[in-house]
């Protein structure tokens, strides 16, 4: 079948999708963009987040077909060729970063959180971040990531 | 019996677009899978344990989105495609307990997608917003092209995974009374997000009644009322439902000890029947207790 959509403000006519893959598996492997990444297919790690019509979902939980006529953000959509977003440098700055694989999520997960609170508890963070899985543990440098680009966004 | 993998092959996604469109596909084709959140039926999917022939989407049908107010403002009727999340952010006040559920649904990214209908299509008897569904009685606003039709929550679950709703039925709304009372839930699981119930229990008081609605999860093979307990704590309130204080401990305790006492539950991975037994009693004495301190309280206007 054919999708038609938007991805990071390009517009996309993909054909050849199968009706029952994943919007996760059509960012992969029809459009190439390898960022946001396939760990466990279940919706409980997070490493797929994308926003969807500016929602934050988990892409291998949207059925491919369910994409049409929306507009998805990915990983590759925060950042640009210039300096590093706030988020993005914040998870350099402090080390957020183990083996990477959980990182794209995360940082997309934080756009989410930081665009609902824009100075968030800890108590906020770690809710907001709950659906997001690091499988090295490091979540105590995420917490600060997310901590420290709270302040370059919004400084008080 | 045709080969689901074989039907799989050439799956594909209609997008109904209006509730009559999806109604009538859903009559012309029985093989077409309803998906709206996707949270459940993805996962099946995604594992191979699943081949729909294909996919009817009904995130597109406008009818469905949104929530109102029906039988002057008595009655919250929430449409099948209402997300979680909204119903955390803008249902709190006339849904408590509902609300409560909604909140240790998955994680933000689950929220976001999945619904109340889609939680009832599947029937698990984890299904989060079922004991709250339960405890303040409400209604399942089913249809298809034969018509339309509403069922009682006390006759939807049939079994694990097994509800009242029809090969060519879709969920269209949940009917929902607003709240008459202090509501509370509570969910036990390995850990506070991105958990299935070990079990959940959820209470409603209705002051105006003088009645208790209780719902459990997780401890039998359907979601699942308490009569004996909603008798017990109903009789021990009346004469009371204006006095402010705090419940007595050993009324409390008899009241979980009524609602394990409704529970069948099994072994399984994510606890023993004895620990499921135990943890209920607590919950239901806990939901009970906080609930009974929240009197006297205003009605909802």
């Amino acid at each position: 079948m054919r999708v038609e959509l938007s991805v990071n403000g390009t517009d996309h006519v993909v054909d050849h999708v199968w009706g029952l893959e994943s919007l996760l598996t059509l960012l992969r492997e029809h459009l190439g963009l390898r960022g946001s990444k396939n760990a466990c297919e279940q919706g409980e790690c997070g490493s797929c987040s994308v926003f969807l019509d500016g929602e934050l979902v988990c892409s291998c939980l949207v059925a491919a077909g369910q994409a049409n006529g929306v507009q998805i953000v990915t990983i590759e959509g925060l950042g640009n060729d210039g300096p590093l977003e706030p988020v993005q440098q914040a998870f350099l700055d402090t080390g957020a970063v183990q083996c990477g694989f959980c990182t794209p999520g995360m940082v997309v997960a934080t756009y989410a959180l930081l665009d609902r609170h824009a100075q968030p508890d800890e108590l906020t963070v770690r809710e907001e971040l709950s659906g997001n899985l690091c499988r090295c543990t490091g979540y105590q440098k995420i917490l600060d990531a997310v901590n420290r680009a709270a302040a370059a966004k919004c400084p008080t | 019996m045709r080969d689901e993998i074989t039907l799989g092959q050439r799956a594909v996604v209609h997008r109904a677009v209006s509730w009559e469109e999806a109604l009538v596909r859903r009559a012309q084709d029985p093989d077409l899978v309803p998906i709206c959140g996707g949270t459940d039926l993805m996962v099946d999917i995604n594992f191979n344990r699943s081949r729909p022939a294909s996919l009817l989407d009904l995130t597109a049908i406008p009818e469905i989105r949104d929530w109102s107010l029906s039988d002057e403002g008595q009655t919250v009727r929430i449409g099948a495609g209402v997300s979680y999340t909204r119903i955390v952010a803008e249902l709190s006040v006339h849904c408590p307990a509902l609300a409560m559920a909604a909140r240790t649904v998955g994680s933000p990214q689950i929220r976001n997608r999945g619904t109340v209908a889609g939680n009832l299509a599947t029937a698990s008897p984890a299904g989060d917003a079922h004991p709250p569904l339960l405890a303040t009685g409400a209604r399942v606003e089913v249809a298809s092209a034969r018509g339309e039709r509403l069922v009682d929550i006390d006759d939807f679950f049939l079994g694990p995974k097994r509800s009242a709703l029809a090969s060519d039925e879709l969920i269209r709304a949940v009917l929902i009374p607003v709240v008459r009372g202090p509501q509370q839930f509570a969910k036990i699981g390995p850990r506070n997000a991105m958990v299935i119930a070990t079990v959940s229990f959820a209470v409603a008081l209705d002051v105006v009644a003088g009645t208790v609605g209780t719902g459990v999860g997780s401890a039998g093979p359907t979601p699942f009322r308490s009569p004996e307990a909603e008798q017990f704590a109903a009789d021990r309130l009346d004469g009371h439902w204006d006095t402010p204080g705090s419940a007595d401990s050993g009324v409390l305790r008899e009241f979980g000890r009524l609602v394990a006492a409704a529970a069948s539950p099994i072994d399984d991975v994510r606890g023993t029947a004895d620990y499921r037994r135990h943890a209920l009693s607590v919950l239901a004495a806990r939901c009970l207790g906080w609930a009974w301190s929240e009197r006297p309280m205003e009605q909802a206007a």
